[in-house]
């Protein structure tokens, strides 16, 4: 790691002003991302502006909404009784991921713009577009069980890691925005960009910008859900595999689905054409047709191949556990 | 045998809490990284990028810039060093042949190539990260099937024959009733204790201070002194805590040599703290093992012959090759057996010994295959493991001083309601699950070396001294009960001193032979101190010619119920049940504690570990603990283990074998089994993740 300056504002505007202006400054909140880049060399930042002070932490919810300050730690959220309520599949996400310990220091503005734990993307020696475009993809041809299989490039098969994004792209959540022209919305799932040649540009979020808040709108989809995570450990541990799902029947019928996958994808994958294929039918061989339709487009390779059956399977199970819960 | 107080109920045998466990949970307990000195500088090792070439350039300008910076060591300013031989009878052991920092040679990813002091530990790192390096590669060598790699057929492992065969097993083999033919491969593992090794040394004219966590500090003291050429006693290792080991703390590294070094050079202590990634690199790993084995049995279920060939990476920095054959000439009664190892060398970090070396990747692959037969004969597994059971030690034509595998598998059965098990692959269900029983045997040797320890009276307590560690096993308590009951008084009136190079000798914390050696010498000096009534005394003790009368091993079984999730590809460890046979046990919870950290540490082997080489860099790509897999609490469902007390007074008048490594034997192998039971799929490469489930 490599010296660094702190600085430490209490108001938003402030914060917004020293990541504009500062050279080389880089944000950090709960730094359980930022921290670990910056040991393994991968982040050099000469200044980190701590947004911990910054009144972002609070949770609020109305008749058609919940808004999660960008600061809540993921611990607050997966335990907040208005997410276990309305979004399960939200609280259970936050508590796949990490550990105890890092989950009451990460926030979930931090949590969305994780970034990946490809190994080559980690060691500065190895070749990683996303790190520096036109260096080459040591993963290619070396180990990348962990790969993603969709929405890959001839670039970068890094996965995108966060349990809990997987969630916030499946309840169709909406980002606020912070930057010196005032707030704006954007939806995460449009926020993320797929690597294409241009690996290192995972989001939408400018260098002088914050998250501030997620705000996520209430629904019977988002209520009766469920995720499903497939791991090589029970705890601590990323996905191999993960579906956040939900639905919504309307008697015996499908009225909405949501479907969004993680440890596959890129970026966390929200599967639309999957959730149309549901609207309308019963379930059942519909839940296979979903997932066939979830994965038509993975691209596997040599370490990572199991995953499109996998990921079929998990989708399959998530469904089902769902309509169990009706 | 021991000798106690009259009417007094002996503290050998009792379920002590730690004595040190106070120290502790109370954070008390300084390890040496913790150590705080004055006007100490800090190194950073810079570790190699490549596994086999020369370093062209190595620019240090960035790096002296930061401040702070004192000196930064290369091979081209490094002073010389030269690796002695090991010579395991002379307490020497380096776990490399090849000395880092001596030339611009690299022969693996993650050698050091650099040492960084600086005044702050802050500094030394980021001066570590500035450090340009550039290389001529040579093409490496990293994978087991690499034709361009010498092999080699190793001699012996610690004076054990690695190449041996009696009878006919070709022939037995091919009038078999019935036979298994398999590939048992496990991968590269590391031992990954929680504490990293570290090294503060400390010069007081030409005399040396290291504090480092060991687990040999005669060992350590023999080998820094050999390579500075100082005479042994100039040498003073303190260890009073180790923060685990497994073994990757028993063999002395170049680390501690860089350290003391460099505060050689700067005329003040150094202190030097691994990362995570270079214990990865630089302190060991079990390796890679491919088992190529064959058995043979009559209709009857007779074992006829056994082959069991090990191809084994091992590595050109190196010279440890993995003995996995090693347990088959003796496990089970069997006329024709041959084992053959061969070591593949490659451009690897070196290999050393990790908790039961040998018998743990060779208990996979033998006790795989005979729960295959047991499936081709249609015999239950536990029945076909008492029908071969030996009545004495087959290769070395020696009676087992105590031998109680049978009652282990009959106990554990029992215990286990291994009655009530699925006969058949896929046969019980619950919900998505698949439930499936297995079991395997377990075992490790008995070993035993000479040792001597020392007790001096104090008012009304008692210091005991001897060079021995405790590297999280209970050692403290033991020696304080063994020497409470010699000494006829209360466990709270004895004081233990160990870690200490300056103490009477003890053998390294390996090959579970501290309990077995330390104590009958503990006992021996604390009767020695009754008898003269004096306030001092000191005794040793050795193994005699019991030794070459009897062959001394532990056993084991080790029963797992499972349930597998087929859908998905997840297993869970539902139960586990380990029963031992270790001779007298000193103290049953941390006893028991050692059996079943050895049985989670199987259960990683069986489901998770996995140490990965770049096949293009030789990296280890698995080179921290979210990438290299080690159970969590939420992998272990129900555990226990328990023991049968056969005290074995043939190998020392305590009766006691070591419980350190056996619990990790069988594991694997019995999760496998149950893995077959519960879904009729046979994994026979390690570990079985979900992708090889679906």
């Amino acid at each position: 790691m490599q010296a660094f300056e702190l600085l430490q504002p209490t108001d938003t505007r402030e914060a917004l002003k020293l990541i504009a202006e500062t050279k080389g400054a880089a944000v950090i909140a709960g730094g359980t991302n930022i921290v670990d880049l910056m040991k393994c060399g991968v982040a050099s930042p000469s200044t980190l502006v701590d947004i911990t002070r910054l009144p972002l932490n609070s949770i609020e919810s109305n008749a058609k909404r919940i808004r999660l300050g960008a600061l809540a730690s993921n611990s607050d959220v997966a335990y907040h009784s208005g997410v276990v309520e309305h979004f399960p599949m939200l609280s259970q996400a936050f508590l796949a991921g990490a550990s105890p310990q890092l989950r009451n220091m990460a926030t979930v503005g931090g949590n969305v713009l994780q970034r990946t734990r490809c190994p080559y993307f980690r060691d500065p020696a190895a070749a990683c577009n996303k790190r520096h475009e036109g260096d080459g993809c040591d993963a290619f041809e070396g180990l990348h069980r962990m790969h993603a299989i969709l929405g890959t490039s001839d670039a970068c098969i890094a996965t995108h890691p966060s349990d809990a994004a997987v969630a916030l792209v499946a309840l169709d959540a909406i980002l606020e925005i912070h930057g010196p022209s005032g707030a704006r919305r954007i939806s995460l799932e449009e926020f993320y960009a797929l690597p294409g040649e241009t690996p290192s540009i995972e989001n939408d979020l400018k260098p002088d910008e914050l998250i501030a808040a997620i705000e996520i709108p209430l629904g019977r989809a988002h209520r009766h859900s469920t995720y499903l995570k497939v791991r090589d450990r029970a705890s601590y541990e990323f996905a191999l595999v993960s579906v956040a799902a939900g639905l919504d029947f309307d008697g015996d019928r499908i009225g909405a689905a949501r479907i969004a996958l993680g440890g596959v994808g890129t970026i966390p994958w929200r599967v639309r054409g999957a959730e149309e294929a549901l609207v309308g039918t019963t379930g059942d061989s519909a839940f296979k047709d979903a997932a066939d339709i979830a994965l038509k487009h993975a691209v596997p390779r040599r370490d990572n191949a199991f995953k499109v059956e996998l990921a079929k399977r998990a989708i399959v199970r998530a469904l089902e556990t769902v309509r169990l819960g009706q | 045998m021991t000798a106690t107080l009259t009417g007094r109920k002996p503290l050998i045998g009792t379920p002590i809490d730690r004595v040190d466990g106070r120290l502790k949970v109370t954070g008390q307990a300084q390890y040496t990284a913790d150590m705080p000195v004055e006007h100490v500088a800090y190194a950073a090792i810079v570790t190699s990028t490549i596994a086999h070439g020369t370093i062209r350039s190595i620019d240090t300008s960035a790096a002296a810039e930061i401040h702070g910076v004192l000196k930064i060591f290369t091979h081209e300013n490094s002073p010389r060093f030269t690796q002695p031989e090991a010579d395991f009878m002379k307490a020497l052991v380096p776990a490399q042949t090849f000395m880092p920092l001596q030339g611009p040679d690299v022969v693996h990813y993650g050698q050091q190539i650099a040492i960084v002091v600086a005044e702050t530990f802050e500094a030394a790192r980021a001066a570590a990260a500035r450090v340009r390096v550039t290389y001529d590669l040579s093409p490496a060598l990293l994978t087991l099937d690499d034709p361009k790699a010498a092999r080699t057929k190793p001699e012996e492992f610690f004076g054990s024959a690695l190449q041996t065969e009696r009878g006919n097993v070709e022939r037995h083999l091919a009038s078999a009733a019935a036979t298994v033919d398999e590939l048992y491969t496990t991968p590269t593992q590391f031992h990954n204790p929680m504490e990293p090794h570290a090294t503060l040394a400390q010069w007081n004219g030409d005399k040396l201070t290291v504090h480092e966590p060991s687990q040999w500090v005669k060992g350590l003291q023999n080998y820094v002194a050999t390579v500075f050429g100082i005479p042994v006693e100039d040498v003073h290792i303190i260890s009073p805590f180790v923060g685990g080991g497994f073994g990757n703390k028993g063999f002395s590294f170049a680390h501690t040599i860089f350290a003391a070094m460099a505060a050689r050079e700067l005329k003040r202590p150094v202190k030097l703290v691994l990362t995570r990634t270079q214990l990865f690199e630089q302190t060991g790993n079990r390796p890679r093992t491919e088992q190529h084995v064959r058995i043979g049995a009559d209709k009857d279920g007779r074992l006829v012959a056994i082959d069991h060939a090990s191809t084994i990476g091992t590595s050109v920095a190196g010279w440890f090759v993995e003995p996995s054959g090693r347990i088959s000439p003796m496990l089970y009664s069997c006329p024709n057996v041959r084992i053959s190892h061969e070591a593949v060398w490659l451009n690897t970090p070196a290999p050393g010994p990790m908790r039961a070396p040998g018998e743990t990747p060779g208990t996979f692959a033998l006790e795989s295959a005979l729960d295959e037969l047991a499936t081709k004969l249609g015999i239950d597994p536990i029945e076909l493991r008492v029908k071969n059971d030996a009545s004495q030690d087959e290769e070395e034509k020696l009676p087992f001083s105590s031998r109680h595998l049978v009652e282990c598998l009959q106990l554990g059965a029992k215990r286990f309601g291994w009655e009530d098990r699925p006969r058949n692959p896929r046969e019980r269900r619950e919900h998505n699950e698949f439930i499936g029983f297995g079991v395997a045997s377990a075992t490790f040797p008995g070993l035993r070396s000479p040792a001597s320890a020392r007790v001096r009276r104090d008012k009304e307590s008692f210091l005991i001294e001897v060079a021995t560690h405790d590297i999280g096993t209970g050692m403290y308590s033991i020696i304080a009960q063994v020497a409470a009951d010699a000494l006829g008084v209360g466990v709270e009136r004895i004081e233990v001193r160990i870690g200490d190079s300056a103490l009477p000798a003890a053998p390294v914390a390996g090959g579970s032979m501290s309990t077995a050696s330390v104590m009958p010498a503990v006992q021996a000096a604390c009767l020695k101190l009754r008898e003269s009534g004096g306030n001092e005394a000191e005794a040793s003790s050795a193994p005699g010619d019991e030794q070459g009368r009897y062959s001394f091993h532990s056993f084991g079984a080790q029963f797992v119920e499972i349930r597998v999730d087929e859908t998905l590809g997840r297993v869970r460890v539902a139960r586990a049940l380990g029963v031992f046979d270790c001779g007298k046990i000193i103290n049953p919870k941390t006893a028991r504690s050692q059996f079943l950290g050895g049985m989670v540490f199987g259960i990683g082997m069986a489901l998770m570990e996995d140490g990965v080489f770049d096949k293009r860099s030789g990296r280890v790509v698995t080179d921290n603990l979210a990438d290299y897999r080690i159970p969590v609490n939420a992998d272990i469902g129900e555990i226990d283990a328990i023991t049968v007390e056969h005290p074995d007074f043939l190998l020392n008048p305590i009766g006691a074998r070591g419980v350190g490594e056996i619990g990790t034997t069988g594991v694997a192998a019995a999760i496998a089994n149950a893995v077959y039971n519960a879904t009729g799929k046979r994994i026979r490469t390690l570990p079985i993740t979900p992708d090889k489930l679906l």
